[in-house]
């Protein structure tokens, strides 16, 4: 049950855009999230759609894979819409009955703030679905350093994000294990009041806690055995390549840009 | 030839403990040789293995790693580079979430060329079985191949002797044939200088050296042939014999007149045809 989680999303692949650089992609996201923020016509959204759809397309994502992790979204864009739609003023009132009235401005926002959200979303689902959580990690650590020259400790930061990840499966299958032991000595998880429930968690937090502590001392030994001295000095086995693919998706990138821009000053 | 490892009258006594871990051990580990540990559970078995790479530094006596004395904090990587640890845990001390990004950390953490440690770590993977596995998640690994991928860990620092601290306690029989093969392996055809500490009396027998500890002092030191046939002896320090020797008493208090020097499952079959020939 609990090894059902999965972190990150990441749908293993070969297609371009999972053989893209990580830092690319992560400036492309960044890039692309700027971008939605500059459009400022419905031609903007189409252009928006049309990239998403076709980085989708080229790396293999279904849209089921992209409606299922915009499902938990769900309240916030029914919330943003319902709250645009009722709250903006204006003259041109489309629609009124007793003290509710929609108009034009009022239905054009919602409909572009949820627009908004959705593009920005399903966007950034683009760099988790095709990286893996380790390689994100990668690049944010090789993008951050030069902030090293001002003692952040990227490095150790990057590295604490690794054996996290690392860790979570390992800690999952030892939480399902307390668990079962606990039910088998008659704990009760699954009824009663939420504080009820609240408090039949101690026992289950206590030895994962407990064990947490005694593996983060364990680890911290035998990483010390194997040398680990801070990240000064240190090399890596795996080099990151920006290739020639990477420089067609940053043209690419700011083609997209120039493009909402230009159909903002058409107002198209 | 040099000892590797020297190690010369070491004491320690852990914080708040009533008496002492170690109590006046002396050895030389020389280079090539497999030497098992064994003693029961408190025997300072576990406290002997942290001296040999400097994660404790006895409060007593000295310990020389190819010459370096390990109190030195300068020599503390040189030391910990030629001498490598492998634990009892094997999800607690692997640092990535891909086999072979973790086999490259200690080359990685010693600086060496990005080139050379692919070499490293692909190398260190074939020796001891796991290539086919480097790009696996440890966590979906059996603990014996998680044991093995912490050992190549290891070995990609280019170790002179491997120490290895009950390293198949938490594991299946198949997992701990597993680990002992490759051990075995790594000693006889590498060369490498192994220390097992262990107390699966049945993982000594093929080692060139057995070293029995017994409240921090060791009481036998000998070959597996010689320790073994001191079955009164091992019984008096709490500790029982292999398999095979156990057999091979019972056989001879049964009137048979095997002898008491073949330990190994195949070795003890052997002798036993032989007498009932």
């Amino acid at each position: 049950m609990l090894k059902d989680i999965t972190l990150g999303q990441y749908f293993p692949g070969d297609t371009p855009v999972h053989r893209l650089d990580p830092r690319t992609k992560l400036i492309l996201t960044l890039v692309y999230i700027a971008a939605i923020f500059m459009v400022g016509s419905w031609g903007g959204y189409a252009l928006v759609f049309a990239a998403l759809a076709s980085v989708a397309a080229i790396a293999h994502i279904r849209p089921k894979a992209l409606l299922k992790g915009l499902k938990p979204l769900i309240f916030i864009i029914v919330f943003t819409a319902v709250l645009n739609l009722f709250f903006t003023g204006g003259d041109d009132i489309l629609f009124q009955w007793k003290f509710i009235h929609i108009t034009w401005t009022g239905l054009e926002r919602a409909v572009s703030m949820v627009l908004r959200i959705l593009l920005l979303v399903s966007g950034t689902f683009m760099l988790t679905y095709t990286t893996s959580p380790l390689a994100i990690t990668d690049a944010l650590e090789r993008l951050l350093s030069p902030l090293k020259k001002l003692h952040v400790p990227v490095y150790e930061l990057s590295l604490m994000m690794c054996i996290a990840l690392r860790f979570i499966p390992t800690l999952v299958e030892e939480t399902d294990r307390i668990m079962s032991a606990q039910k088998a000595r008659g704990a009760d998880l699954e009824t009663g009041t939420l504080p009820e429930r609240a408090r039949a968690l101690l026992p289950l937090l206590i030895p994962l806690f407990i064990s947490s502590f005694r593996r983060a001392d364990e680890l911290a030994l035998a990483m010390e055995c194997r040398c680990y001295n801070g990240g000064q000095g240190r090399t890596r086995m795996k080099q990151l390549h920006m290739a020639r693919q990477d420089a067609a998706a940053f043209a690419l990138g700011a083609l997209l840009v120039a493009g909402i821009l230009l159909l903002r000053r058409l107002g198209i | 030839m040099d000892p590797v490892i020297r190690i010369k009258n070491i004491s320690y006594t852990y914080p708040d403990a009533d008496r002492p871990a170690l109590d006046g051990v002396s050895l030389d580990i020389m280079p090539g040789a497999f030497t098992a540990v064994l003693g029961s559970n408190g025997s300072g078995k576990s406290t002997l293995a942290k001296h040999l790479n400097a994660i404790l530094v006895p409060q007593s006596g000295k310990v020389f790693v190819d010459g370096m004395d390990t109190i030195d904090e300068g020599n503390l990587l040189a030391i910990r580079r030629r001498v490598g640890m492998v634990f009892q845990n094997p999800d607690n001390q692997i640092v990535a979430n891909v086999v072979e990004d973790d086999v490259a950390f200690a080359p990685e953490n010693l600086g060496v060329e990005p080139k050379e440690i692919r070499r490293r770590v692909d190398a260190a993977l074939k020796q001891v079985g796991m290539y086919d596995f480097r790009l696996h998640a440890p966590h979906l690994l059996s603990g014996g191949q998680k044991q093995r991928v912490a050992i190549a860990g290891v070995l990609a620092m280019d170790p002179e002797v491997l120490v290895l601290d009950e390293p198949t306690a938490m594991l299946d029989p198949r997992g701990r044939r597993e680990v002992l093969d490759a051990v075995e392996a790594l000693c006889r055809e590498r060369g490498i200088t192994v220390v097992l500490i262990t107390h699966h009396m049945d993982e000594a027998v093929g080692a060139d050296r057995v070293l029995v500890l017994d409240r921090g002092r060791i009481a036998l030191d000998g070959t597996p042939q010689q320790i073994f046939s001191q079955t009164a002896a091992l019984q008096a320090l709490r500790l029982t014999v292999p398999d095979t020797v156990a057999l091979t008493v019972r056989l001879n208090a049964a009137g048979m007149a095997l002898p008491t020097d073949a330990l190994t499952p195949a070795e003890c079959a052997a002798a036993i045809w032989e007498a009932l020939r």
